[in-house]
C-alpha cells in the first residue's frame, strides 16, 4: 500500500524534501548567495537596482534608539507594514491599517498600542524571528494596496503569487489566498488556501487548502478558480529575472498585485516550500527534469517565458482529478 | 559524487565489521553485557623441609596447554627468590633461598579457561633415538614391534594395540621382561614411550589434572602424547580411550616428577583446583595482553573508571542522533531542535520513561505559564531567557525537595534535566503557539516528546550500550548510515500522506 503510493508519487513527479533539499537546493544554491535573500533588506536593494519594483521602503529600524523614531517614521503613512529582514513564513509581521487616536490599527482589527508595538520591535532587533535567533532589522514599507480582483476570494490579508523559477525559468505558480483560519496571513502553514494557475494563460485553477481541494472561498463563497491573473506576462518577467538577480538556481518568488502599482517583488525564499504542487495537484519533479532536459539555461528571459509558457500550459501531464468540496 | 559516496560507506562498513569481529572471534571480546566465563584457578603447594645450607625447589608448571589459556598466573613465597626458565620439556618455576628454617611452603597459582581455539603452539618432533637396550630386551622389542605392526594400520592404532598389551602386562610374552608388578600408569606411559622410541614414533608422557569442582587436593593423571607426523594423539594408558580428555589441563610432561628439591627433604606437593566464574570482559583484555593485540590498550577499559562511565554514556549518543536522523529524514517527523530530543532521553535514563515524561511535561508547561505572562511584561530577548531559565531551574529544584518530602524517588533525578535546553525550548513553543495556534505548538512538542521517548528506549537498551562502548568501531557504522541517508532523496514516510491528494488512487 505505502510502496504503491511511493511508486505513485514518484510516476507523478511529485517532489520530496528529500530531494529538494539534496538534488536542488544543495545543488544550485550556494550558500554564500543565501544572505541575499535570507536579509529583505538585501533584496529589496539589489531588486532596485534591477529595476524590479518593490513595495517603498520607509525606514528601517536597526537598533533599540530607532524604536522611538517609528512615529516619525511613519507620521505620513496612515498605513504601513513592519517586517523582520530575517524572517521567515510571515512570522513577526505586522500590517497597519489605520490608527485610532494613539493606537495602531492592524489589518485584523486588533489595536495595537505603543508599548506592545516597541515591544514587538525590540523582540524582532533581538532576533526572536530570524533564523537562528541572529540580530534582526525591522522594515517599515509601504503597505499594499490589494487589486478588488481579489477582494472576493482573500479574507482580509493580502493575497501573493508564488512563482518556482528554476535556474531562470519560472516553472510553477500559485495564488496564496487568505482565509479566516489562516488570521489574514497568505501561509499555507497556517490554514491559507492556495490555488495553482496556469503558467502559459495566468489563469487560476482550482484551490486547496491543506490536502483538500475546494472550488470556492470557504470564506467568501467565490469560486477560486478561472481567474485571470492580471499583468500576468509582467510577473513571469520580474520572477525570471529574479535569477539573475541572486544567482540562485532554485528560488520562489514572491509577488503582490498591487491596486496601483501593478506586481510588486515582496521577498525572495531559497527554500521554497513543496505545497505549490499540491495547489497545482502537479508534480514539481517533472517539470524540473523536463527544463534540465530540454531547456537552454543561457537563454535571455524572453525566450526563456517562451519555453516556459510552451512547456508549462496546464496539465503537463496527465491531470489528477480533483476532488471537490461543496461550497459552504 | 554518490559513488564516492557509497564506497566511503562501504570502507566505514568494512572496516567497522572486520574490527567488531576480530574483537569477537580472536579475542573474545563479549557481544553481550555482564557475560561471564568459567575460570579455573589452579594452584601447586610444594612444601619441603629445609635443610641447613641453601635450598632449591623447582616447579614444573604449565606450558604448553592444548584446550586452555593460561589468563595470570603467580608465585608465591616469603623470602625465596623466584625465576622460571624454559626447559626442554617445558616451563620450570625455580625458588631458592640461602638460608631457611623449618617447613617451607610456596604456591604456584594459575588461572586458566577453557579455550577451544587454542592450538598447541609446538613444532613436529624429531624421530626419537632407539632405546640401548641389553640384548634380550631388544630381541622382545623387536618382536613386540613387529607383532602389533601386524595388527594395526596407522600409529593410532599401534598405540592403542601397545597399551593394550602394556595393560594385560605379565600375561603377554614380551611386555612382561619389561614390565614390574602393579606399575603404575606413569610407569606404563614411560614403557609405551620406550616401546614407541624402539618404532621410531615420537612420544611422551603428559602428566596433568582434571579440571572439575572438587574439593581436596587433586592427584595428576597421565596421559600418553603420540606424534603421527602431523598432530599430537593422546591415549590414556589405562582405559585406552584415544584423544584429549576435554576437562583435562596438561601440566607437565616427561619423566620426571612435577618437583625437585636440593637441599632439603620430605618434598610433598599438592594440586588443588577451584572454579569460579570471571567477568568475559577481563578475561578477553587479559587474552588481548597476551596476544600483543593493541586493541586492548587502545581500548575505552583502560580509562579511569569515572571517564568509562561518561563515555558508555557519551558513545550511545550518536544512536540516539541516528534514531532522530531516521525519524526525521525517513519518516518525517518535525522536532524541537534537532537534537534536543536525544538530550531529553539522556536525561530520561536517569528518570525513566514514564517519569521522565511527567516531569518534562509539567516543567515545559509550567515554563509556557510563566513565559506568557513574562510577555505582559514585555521584555527583551535575552533577559527574558535568562528568566525563564531561571524560573526552570527554581522548578526542578522545588520538584525535587517536594518529591523528596512525598517520597517520590524519581522526582529527585530531575536535576540531571537539560535546562538551557528545556529553557530554549519553552520559548521556542511559545513562539510557535503566538505565531501558528497553540495545536501545532503542542502538537510540535509531544512530537518532540515521542521522539525523545523513542530515542531513550532505544539509547536505553543494555546489550546496545555494552556493544558500543565495548566495540566503539561500531560508531562507523553509525557513520556509513548518515552518509547514505545524506543522500537518500526519496519520499519521507510522512509525505506519502501529505501527498494524498496528488497520487492517482489517493482522491478516493
Amino acid at each position: 500500500m505505502l510502496f504503491r503510493r511511493y511508486r505513485e508519487l514518484a510516476a507523478e513527479g511529485v517532489l520530496g524534501l528529500n530531494k529538494r533539499n539534496g538534488d536542488y537546493i544543495l545543488r544550485f544554491n550556494p550558500r554564500p548567495l543565501y544572505p541575499l535573500v535570507d536579509d529583505k533588506l538585501k533584496t529589496k536593494r539589489l531588486a532596485l537596482q534591477a529595476g524590479i519594483a518593490v513595495p517603498a521602503m520607509y525606514g528601517v529600524i536597526e537598533t533599540q534608539r530607532d524604536i522611538r523614531r517609528l512615529p516619525q517614521i511613519v507620521a505620513d503613512h496612515k498605513e504601513f507594514v513592519l517586517k523582520p529582514a530575517h524572517g521567515s513564513s510571515g512570522d513577526g509581521i505586522i500590517v497597519v491599517a489605520g490608527r485610532s487616536a494613539a493606537r495602531f490599527r492592524t489589518i485584523s482589527g486588533e489595536l495595537l498600542d505603543d508599548d506592545f508595538l516597541s515591544h514587538h520591535l525590540s523582540n524582532t532587533i533581538n532576533g526572536q524571528f530570524s533564523l537562528g535567533g541572529v540580530p534582526d532589522v525591522v522594515i517599515v514599507e509601504y503597505m499594499v494596496q490589494f487589486s478588488s480582483l481579489f477582494e472576493r476570494i482573500s479574507f482580509q490579508g493580502v493575497p501573493d503569487i508564488r512563482v518556482i523559477v528554476f535556474r531562470g525559468y519560472p516553472v510553477m505558480a500559485m495564488v496564496r489566498l487568505p482565509t479566516r483560519a489562516s488570521h489574514g496571513k497568505a501561509n499555507l502553514h497556517q490554514g491559507a488556501a492556495g490555488s495553482g494557475i496556469d503558467i502559459a494563460t495566468g489563469v487560476t485553477l482550482n484551490g486547496v487548502i491543506g490536502n483538500e481541494v475546494i472550488a470556492y472561498h470557504p470564506d467568501t463563497s467565490q469560486p477560486i478558480a478561472g481567474l485571470q491573473i492580471p499583468d500576468w506576462d509582467t510577473i513571469l518577467d520580474i520572477s525570471s529575472r529574479c535569477y539573475e538577480l541572486t544567482g540562485l538556481g532554485y528560488i520562489g518568488v514572491d509577488i503582490v498585485l498591487d491596486r496601483d502599482l501593478g506586481p510588486l517583488v515582496l521577498e525572495l525564499n531559497a527554500r521554497p516550500g513543496l505545497a505549490i504542487q499540491i495547489a497545482n495537484r502537479q508534480g514539481l519533479l517533472r517539470r524540473l527534469q523536463l527544463c534540465e532536459q530540454r531547456a537552454d539555461f543561457a537563454a535571455p528571459v524572453p525566450q526563456r517565458i517562451e519555453f516556459a509558457k510552451h512547456e508549462f500550459r496546464h496539465p503537463v501531464g496527465p491531470i489528477i482529478e480533483p476532488r471537490i468540496i461543496a461550497a459552504a | 559524487m554518490n559513488r564516492h559516496l557509497y564506497v566511503l560507506s562501504a570502507v566505514l562498513i568494512a572496516l567497522s565489521l572486520s574490527l567488531f569481529s576480530y574483537k569477537v572471534a580472536v579475542l573474545g571480546f563479549p557481544v553481550r553485557p555482564q557475560e561471564q566465563r568459567q575460570v579455573w584457578n589452579v594452584e601447586a603447594a610444594v612444601s619441603f623441609d629445609s635443610g641447613p645450607a641453601a635450598v632449591k625447589a623447582t616447579l614444573r608448571i604449565p606450558s604448553l596447554t592444548p584446550g586452555f589459556t593460561l589468563l595470570d598466573e603467580n608465585f608465591v613465597s616469603r623470602g625465596f627468590g623466584v625465576s622460571t626458565r624454559n626447559a626442554a620439556e617445558g616451563r620450570q618455576a625455580q625458588w631458592a633461598v640461602r638460608e631457611a628454617t623449618g617447613r617451607q611452603t610456596v604456591y604456584y597459582r594459575a588461572l586458566v579457561y577453557k579455550d577451544p581455539q587454542r592450538i598447541v603452539e609446538d613444532t613436529t618432533p624429531p624421530f626419537p633415538a632407539p632405546p640401548v637396550l641389553d640384548e634380550p630386551s631388544r630381541v622382545a622389542l623387536d618382536g613386540l614391534i613387529a607383532e602389533v605392526r601386524r595388527q594395526s594400520a596407522d600409529v593410532g592404532s599401534f598405540t592403542v594395540e601397545l597399551l593394550r598389551r602394556i595393560k594385560a602386562g605379565e600375561s603377554d610374552p614380551y611386555v612382561s621382561l619389561f614390565i614390574k608388578k602393579r606399575s603404575t600408569s606413569a610407569e606404563r606411559a614411560e614403557l609405551a614411550t620406550l616401546f614407541l622410541a624402539g618404532a621410531q614414533i615420537p612420544a611422551r608422557v603428559a602428566h596433568g589434572i582434571a579440571l572439575r569442582d572438587q574439593t581436596g587436593p587433586v592427584h595428576p593423571d597421565v596421559l600418553l602424547e603420540v606424534h603421527d607426523g602431523v598432530q599430537w594423539l593422546y591415549f590414556d594408558p589405562i582405559t585406552l580411550q584415544q584423544g584429549l580428555p576435554a576437562d583435562f589441563l596438561i601440566w607437565w610432561r616427561g619423566d620426571a616428577g612435577i618437583a625437585d628439591l636440593e637441599g632439603g627433604s620430605d618434598l610433598s606437593v599438592s594440586l588443588a583446583v577451584q572454579k569460579n566464574l570471571f567477568d568475559a570482559m577481563l578475561v578477553a583484555e587479559r587474552r588481548a595482553e597476551q596476544h600483543g593485540s593493541h586493541s586492548a590498550d587502545f581500548s575505552l577499559l583502560t580509562l579511569p573508571i569515572a571517564t568509562q562511565a561518561v563515555y558508555s554514556v557519551l558513545l550511545l549518543i550518536p544512536v540516539g542522533a541516528l534514531v532522530i536522523m531516521l525519524l526525521r529524514n525517513v519518516i518525517g517527523v518535525k522536532t524541537f531542535g534537532t537534537f534536543m530530543p536525544v538530550l531529553v532521553a539522556l536525561a530520561f535514563r536517569e528518570t525513566r520513561l514514564i517519569w521522565g515524561l511527567v516531569l518534562f511535561a509539567i516543567i515545559v508547561s509550567l515554563g509556557l505559564l510563566i513565559r506568557f505572562y513574562l510577555e505582559k511584561l514585555r521584555l527583551l530577548l535575552v533577559p527574558r531567557l535568562t528568566c525563564v531559565l531561571t524560573i526552570v531551574v527554581l522548578l526542578m529544584a522545588g520538584i525535587s525537595v517536594l518529591s523528596q518530602k512525598l517520597d517520590i524517588q524519581p522526582g529527585l533525578s530531575i536535576a540531571l534535566f537539560p535546562m538551557v535546553i528545556i529553557s530554549m525550548t519553552i520559548e521556542r513553543m511559545s513562539i510557535v503557539w503566538e505565531e501558528r495556534g497553540a495545536s501545532e505548538s503542542i502538537q510540535e512538542g509531544i512530537g518532540s516528546l515521542l521522539v525523545a521517548a523513542l530515542a531513550y528506549v532505544v539509547m536505553g537498551n543494555t546489550y546496545l550500550e555494552h556493544l558500543v562502548f565495548v566495540f566503539p568501531e561500531l560508531l562507523l557504522l553509525v557513520l556509513a548510515a548518515a552518509l547514505l541517508i545524506g543522500r537518500y532523496t526519496g519520499y519521507r514516510l510522512l509525505e506519502l500522506r501529505r501527498f494524498k491528494a496528488m497520487a492517482p488512487e489517493g482522491g478516493k
